[in-house]
């Protein structure tokens, strides 16, 4: 790029121009004000889904810490629950240790490969549906329109002086507001303690700090985001939007305008139509019905937008509308690109579901599934670990033997105590003892472990050098659960002089 | 002043009125609210000043309200951590070793705060895990100087090796048998051809056979007549596999001419009793622990 190199007027930059650049300059605001959206209420089948979809997820999330999961005494009985103390996640069936995080790491890979491959079906439903942002924000749309009326009222109640009545309807919004939000905040720590108990501790002020401060922050960001930041958190804080475009392509359902038939837009009464007639194209009649229902306050029309949650509530009020002048429906409808096309046109449209790019999402989805699915089949009740000595590598004996020092970790991740034999295989050993174990007969360990609970155990071999073959010998522990017949082996090495 | 607002063709959206090259930066303003969190942030760095120490002055620093240093916060968090282990401490002190290990709870808390004692006091010297090092005895092994018995281990820690300073010490002087012109040069060079025999090496026959008398003359006195060392006395078993300073031909004789002298500081003299218990029993349960 070139940059102006003398004083010397340019043709292309005449200076005029560059004097009202310096006022423009002073002239523009630092920042933008917020335009608050007053969506209108409205009904119809998107509408309904959304209600469906806010009634289901709020429901798990407030019921899901109740549920009971029987797993016997030794561990806790609720189905779905983070002990951070003990370092252990339940999920109904599943019990997972810290070092099994990859669980959670796969859920996660799911999750994305899941928005991904929705979005590319059928646009930011996500967006529009399931998350929480627009969940809540939907609960308190709906709590603010009880109290304030209807998007008119509220945008009269918000210019309107100062009376008992927009004190108390105010006020009864943000109070309503704040319980909801103390009752999100407070069902998430149920997640993390014994729900029945936790709950008692809160308001008998004997649950710990972290709760009271996972409450009170969840408290205030539910209120903050829900009640006063809402499309902003989409607009400007969300990264998804930004980058939602690269999962779409023109066969992507998304909330579409059909232009070809809407424009030109005007007003029904100056078309000069017959009672009933409709009219060949020019069916949008600019009523702002869609521009009015859209929680994040854009215009359709406009095309597919950073702004657009493609939650549909703009289709059902222009059906309403559509049916009402009595123009056909689905001005604006759930559709993809390509079909808008192929309709105006005049071409018979097609929905295609099966794309490489969906191909493609399914592929890797089943794939992560069955991966952790065969993970958690698998996943084995009893693991074992072998730390071997290394500050020295290893202790000569009076006698000249050389003595290598384990320590050995068992993994009882049963519910059950547990009494394993210890034993190793692969070395020429002249001694063999566990710190603070009896040896059987045979010379293996009986060593019991807690149920849910790793057992540690101090182990020394020790060797003759001479019967050693070369400096490091391979051998292995092995660890049997006799009751059940499981094996776990650890493979380590035996350290001697070179 | 202007009003004018340039407007850009394509987007419909306000410029800045910069210009590069005919292309043209349009206006996208913060949100309002961004920029109120921008200023809440100053307000509240404002108020960091006045609570944490902040600003140098002439004469120091703001302290801040609360006088927060990392010092005090320092001795705030270890006088919490001798709070914790303050039981511990008690039933330390009121038990005997013995009683230490068989409990459970304390051989764990003895381990653990053995093993952080050991590093900072007696890694230097016997190395870290007490593998030893050349000169200074393995603590790992089975051979022990002063004995490995619980109560000997916690001895020898509490009085140290020859350390003047402290009356009891554990002390013992072997004699530099060729410095001090007790034996001839040949005599020594025949008594360490006999002491090489016990560990099954091969050696001159007939020096070694001369060397049997001066070994019993001179030496068994305290490694014993079958040296095999005396653990009251500190003597070493000069039959096994270990060698405190190297068992081959040029140190042991070295070893006979000069004599050694290693010295380990009475740890009773800067450490308490139930830190010194600790030490005990983590040294005990080392590998070596008779």
């Amino acid at each position: 790029m070139a940059m102006p190199q003398s004083q010397q007027p340019n043709p292309a930059h005449p200076a005029p121009h560059n004097d009202s650049l310096s006022e423009d300059d002073r002239d523009q605001p630092l920042f933008k004000a917020r335009d608050k959206v007053y969506p209108k209420r409205v009904s119809g089948y998107f509408r309904n889904l959304k209600w469906y979809a806010l009634i289901a997820l709020l429901g798990i999330y407030w019921v899901v810490p109740w549920l009971r999961w029987d797993r016997g005494p030794s561990a806790p009985d609720q189905a779905v629950l983070i002990d951070m103390d003990l370092g252990r996640a339940y999920f109904f069936f599943i019990e997972i240790w810290p070092q099994e995080v990859y669980y959670i790491t796969g859920l996660l890979i799911l999750a994305a490969i899941g928005l991904f491959l929705a979005t590319s079906l059928f646009g930011r439903i996500w967006c529009g549906y399931g998350c929480p942002q627009t969940v809540w924000t939907d609960l308190f749309m709906l709590v603010e329109r009880y109290i304030q009326g209807d998007r008119n009222a509220r945008a009269r109640l918000d210019k309107a002086r100062w009376t008992f009545e927009k004190i108390w309807k105010i006020g009864a919004t943000h109070l309503s507001w704040l319980v909801i939000s103390a009752a999100t905040g407070g069902a998430f720590v149920l997640y993390f303690n014994d729900a029945p108990t936790v709950l008692v501790d809160i308001f008998t002020g004997n649950a710990s700090l972290s709760v009271y401060v996972t409450i009170a922050s969840l408290t205030f960001s539910t209120y903050l985001l829900a009640g006063w930041a809402r499309e902003q958190v989409c607009t400007y804080m969300c990264p998804w939007p930004r980058f939602q475009s690269a999962m779409l392509d023109d066969e992507s359902m998304i909330v579409t305008y059909e232009g070809w038939r809407g424009e030109p837009r005007g007003p029904i009464k100056r078309r000069n139509l017959v009672r009933g007639e409709v009219p060949e194209v020019g069916h949008c009649i600019d009523c702002h019905a869609c521009f009015n229902v859209c929680p994040t306050g854009i215009d359709i029309r406009d095309g597919l937008q950073l702004e657009c949650i493609g939650c549909g509530l703009c289709i059902d009020a222009c059906n309403e509308m559509m049916d009402k002048v009595g123009f056909p429906r689905d001005l604006v409808r759930f559709d993809s690109v390509q079909n808008t096309q192929l309709r105006a046109q005049g071409k018979a449209t097609k929905i295609s579901i099966i794309r490489p790019r969906t191909i493609f999402y399914s592929f890797l989805l089943i794939l992560v599934a069955s991966v952790m699915a065969f993970g958690l089949m698998n996943r084995s009740t009893l693991e074992v670990s072998v730390l071997r000595d290394r500050n020295p590598l290893f202790v000569r004996l009076s006698d000249g033997d050389v003595r290598n020092g384990y320590t050995l970790k068992v993994l009882n991740k049963e519910q059950a105590l547990k009494t394993y034999t210890l034993q190793i295989s692969g070395l020429n050993a002249t001694d063999f003892q566990v710190i603070g174990q009896t040896p059987n007969q045979d010379g293996t360990f009986a060593l019991n472990v807690a149920p849910d609970r790793v057992g540690s155990f101090r182990v020394f071999i020790a060797a003759n050098p001479a019967k050693l073959d070369g400096d490091t010998t391979p051998f292995e522990f092995s660890v049997t659960d006799t009751d059940d017949n499981v094996r776990e082996t650890y493979d380590t090495v035996f350290a001697g002089p070179k | 002043m202007s009003t004018h607002v340039e407007k850009d063709q394509v987007s419909g959206r306000e410029t800045t009125g910069h210009e590069w090259d005919g292309i043209k930066e349009l206006n996208t303003p913060l949100p309002s609210w961004w920029v109120y969190v921008f200023w809440a942030c100053c307000v509240w760095s404002v108020g960091y000043w006045v609570v944490y120490p902040s600003w140098p002055s002439a004469s120091g620093y703001l302290h801040g309200m609360f006088e927060t240093t990392n010092r005090t916060q320092l001795h705030e968090t270890m006088a919490n951590v001798a709070a914790e282990r303050a039981p511990y401490m008690e039933r330390l002190a009121a038990l005997d070793l013995d009683g230490i290990v068989d409990d459970g709870e304390l051989l764990n808390f003895s381990m653990a705060g053995g093993k952080a004692i050991f590093a900072e006091n007696c890694a230097p010297c016997h190395g870290t895990g007490g593998s030893g090092n050349p000169g200074f005895p393995s603590l790992q092994d089975d051979d022990w100087l002063w004995g490995g018995a619980l109560d000997a281990i916690n001895e020898t820690i509490h009085v140290g090796v020859r350390w003047d300073a402290n009356e009891d010490t554990r002390f013992n002087d072997m004699p530099a048998f060729g410095r001090d012109e007790i034996l001839e040069r040949q005599d020594i060079s025949d008594v360490v051809q006999y002491v090489m025999a016990f560990t099954g090496r091969e050696t001159d026959k007939a020096a070694a056979s001369r060397g049997t008398e001066i070994f019993a003359d001179n030496c068994s006195s305290c490694h014993g007549e079958d040296a095999k060392g005396v653990h009251e006395l500190g003597a070493p078993n000069l039959t096994d596999a270990i060698w405190l300073y190297g068992g081959d031909l040029s140190t042991i004789t070295e070893t006979v001419t000069n004599s050694r002298r290693g010295v380990m500081p009475a740890w009773g003299d800067r450490l308490d009793e139930e830190t010194i218990k600790m030490l005990a029993v983590y040294v005990h349960s080392l590998g070596g622990g008779q």
